[in-house]
């Protein structure tokens, strides 16, 4: 077998770097297969969230002393970095929080409040995870909103006539996936962005599983909103991103209230601070951010575009593979996917499969993973799900496969 | 044989292999052989929602006994149901509260009870004790009628 290899790094050596891979479980070598749920962490990693709680802990943008200063600009300087990782226009429009789920509830609360109405409409897909629809849903509730559908293609590809169609003069919003965490699906998000937009609606992108595999370009995109988490990019996890254009996040309320957000406070009247700080009430998850930041420098070390031609290829090898096992029946198969293969052996079930190749050593993830509205499109259980980092292999892809060809023997 | 006869019985069937396989293919084979739930009683009312297999359960009290009956989608969710029914199922409303059915820890599937599997076999456990103390109520207050 040749060498896994990204550009001229050995995938040997990137496993080096990420400390849990070398571990053991039931006595066999770790075959971690489920980083679409979360991705491990690279030593610079946690060396960083170390370093700063033994070095450089306090509390930020409010202290008057040097240990103050320098974390305030440690976070501030995190802040431009992330900021250029995705091509914001500037820091402000940079806003931190818990991880995607957060950014999502965030733009909910705070757009629903000002721009939305009885009998607007806002526009999510079938293929959405629960994240980037609940919120919504909640919102609409409140707002006596209407929350509307997109249909996919069987294959698993968005319905963008059917998208067209639905766009209409009371659409406010569509919320939708760069990058579906079931199907891998990447969607056309920049010609639906203008499509949008065509109609007046704005664009959040839930861009959780598009970011350890793409390049992210929110101002090539031109979405209004871009969401996405710290852990699913090799980062610590609590740490999250909403990126938003500076002159729509400047028009929203503030969502939480708080020390940090606030410009003036007096129990008459309170004014609010500027952005980005207006949308990050209490202390913040400054360990995260910084954390953040090494871990997206340390992917861009590693060279995206080349990190995306050998997840690339390690799919295609893994479907293959997974091709010569009887009765396996596919979701998603998009033409332009990533990382991700979910799939579903006949008359078996999805927990069955995961019980046995855990025992294995191998790690996936079954079930409804979170999209339900998948599950009940297809009219399955839940699925079995693989999915890919750069640190994966073909030897791995090998053990997995043949844990589940062991698997559907035991089982059938 | 009382319960705890049972689950000795079980424990000891368990200690004759030799790993995990043989476990597993002991467990996915009670699961195709478990007699499923009369199809009258899979009802969304029976339906324990996991998040990742279903169980349905059912309850009848007869002269003074709880008899189970289940069915899951995923067979070794099925295996593993299979049994905590055997252990538990013929016995008194009294009986099976008391049971602290330690021997699925003992045969290795404690995993199995973590909330975290999210596979209702928690929940399958809890409502077997909710039925046995309904039952249990209901024939007290019987008693006391009349």
């Amino acid at each position: 077998m040749t060498k896994d290899k990204i550009n001229t790094i050995d995938i040997q050596e990137i496993r080096n770097d990420f400390p849990i891979l070398s571990q053991k479980v039931y006595n066999k070598p770790l075959v971690y297969l489920d980083n679409a749920a979360t991705t491990q962490k690279p030593s610079v990693v946690i060396d960083r969230l170390r370093s700063y709680y033994e070095r450089e802990n306090s509390n930020i943008h409010r202290g008057v002393h040097f240990l103050s200063d320098q974390a305030t600009a440690a976070h501030e300087a995190a802040r431009k970095m992330i900021a250029g990782f995705i091509h914001a226009a500037s820091p402000a429009e940079i806003v931190f929080t818990r991880g995607t789920t957060e950014s999502v509830n965030l733009v909910a609360g705070s757009f629903g409040k000002k721009f939305i109405g009885k009998g607007d409409e806002v526009l999510v897909t079938q293929m959405e995870h629960h994240s980037n629809i609940v919120p919504w849903q909640m919102m609409c509730e409140e707002r006596g909103a209407v929350l509307r559908v997109v249909p996919l293609h069987p294959g698993g590809e968005l319905d963008t006539d059917a998208f067209e169609n639905m766009l209409n003069e009371k659409t406010r919003l569509v919320a939708l996936a760069h990058v579906s965490n079931v199907l891998g699906t990447i969607n056309p998000v920049k010609a639906l962005v203008a499509k949008a937009h065509d109609a007046g609606a704005k664009v959040l992108i839930d861009g959780a599983q598009a970011v350890a595999h793409l390049r992210v370009d929110v101002a090539d995109l031109d979405c209004d909103f871009y969401c996405f988490s710290g852990h699913k990019v090799y980062s610590p996890m609590g740490i999250g991103v909403l990126y938003g254009k500076e002159e729509i996040l400047e028009q929203l309320p503030p969502w939480q209230g708080g020390g940090e957000m606030i410009k003036q406070v007096s129990f008459e009247k309170t004014t609010y601070n500027e952005l980005p700080f207006k949308f990050e009430a209490g202390t913040p998850n400054v360990a995260g951010v910084l954390g953040l930041e090494a871990g997206l420098n340390y992917l861009q070390s590693k060279g995206l575009d080349e990190i995306v031609e050998y997840e690339d290829a390690l799919l295609t090898y893994a479907a293959e593979k997974l091709q010569t096992i009887k009765g396996i029946r596919f979701f998603g198969e998009a033409k332009n996917k990533t990382a991700v293969i979910s799939f579903l052996p006949e008359g078996i079930h999805p927990f069955d499969v995961g019980t046995i190749v855990d025992k294995y050593g191998v790690a996936i993830r079954t079930g409804h993973m979170c999209a339900q509205p998948l599950t009940t499109f297809y009219g399955v259980p839940g699925f079995v799900r693989l999915s890919l980092a750069m640190y994966n292999t073909k030897d791995e892809i090998d053990k997995f496969t043949g844990a589940l060809a062991a698997a559907i023997e035991m089982l059938s | 044989m009382t319960i705890q006869e049972k689950e000795k019985e079980l424990i000891a069937v368990f200690e004759t292999f030799d790993d995990w396989l043989d476990k597993y293919n002991y467990i996915i084979e009670m699961g195709k052989d478990l007699n499923r739930i009369d199809p009258k009683y899979k009802t969304k009312q029976n339906l324990i929602s996991g998040c990742q297999s279903n169980v349905w359960l059912h309850a009848e009290y007869r002269d003074g006994k709880i008899y189970f009956s289940a069915d899951s989608d995923a067979v070794i969710t099925k295996g593993i149901i299979h049994l905590l029914t055997d252990v538990l199922s013929g016995h008194t409303p009294d009986e099976i509260l008391s049971a602290n059915l330690d021997f699925i820890d003992k045969i290795g599937l404690k995993e199995h009870l973590s909330p975290t599997r999210s596979n209702g076999l928690v929940s399958m456990i809890k409502q077997i004790k909710l039925y046995a103390l309904a039952f249990k109520t209901k024939y007290e207050q019987k008693q006391q009628d009349q």
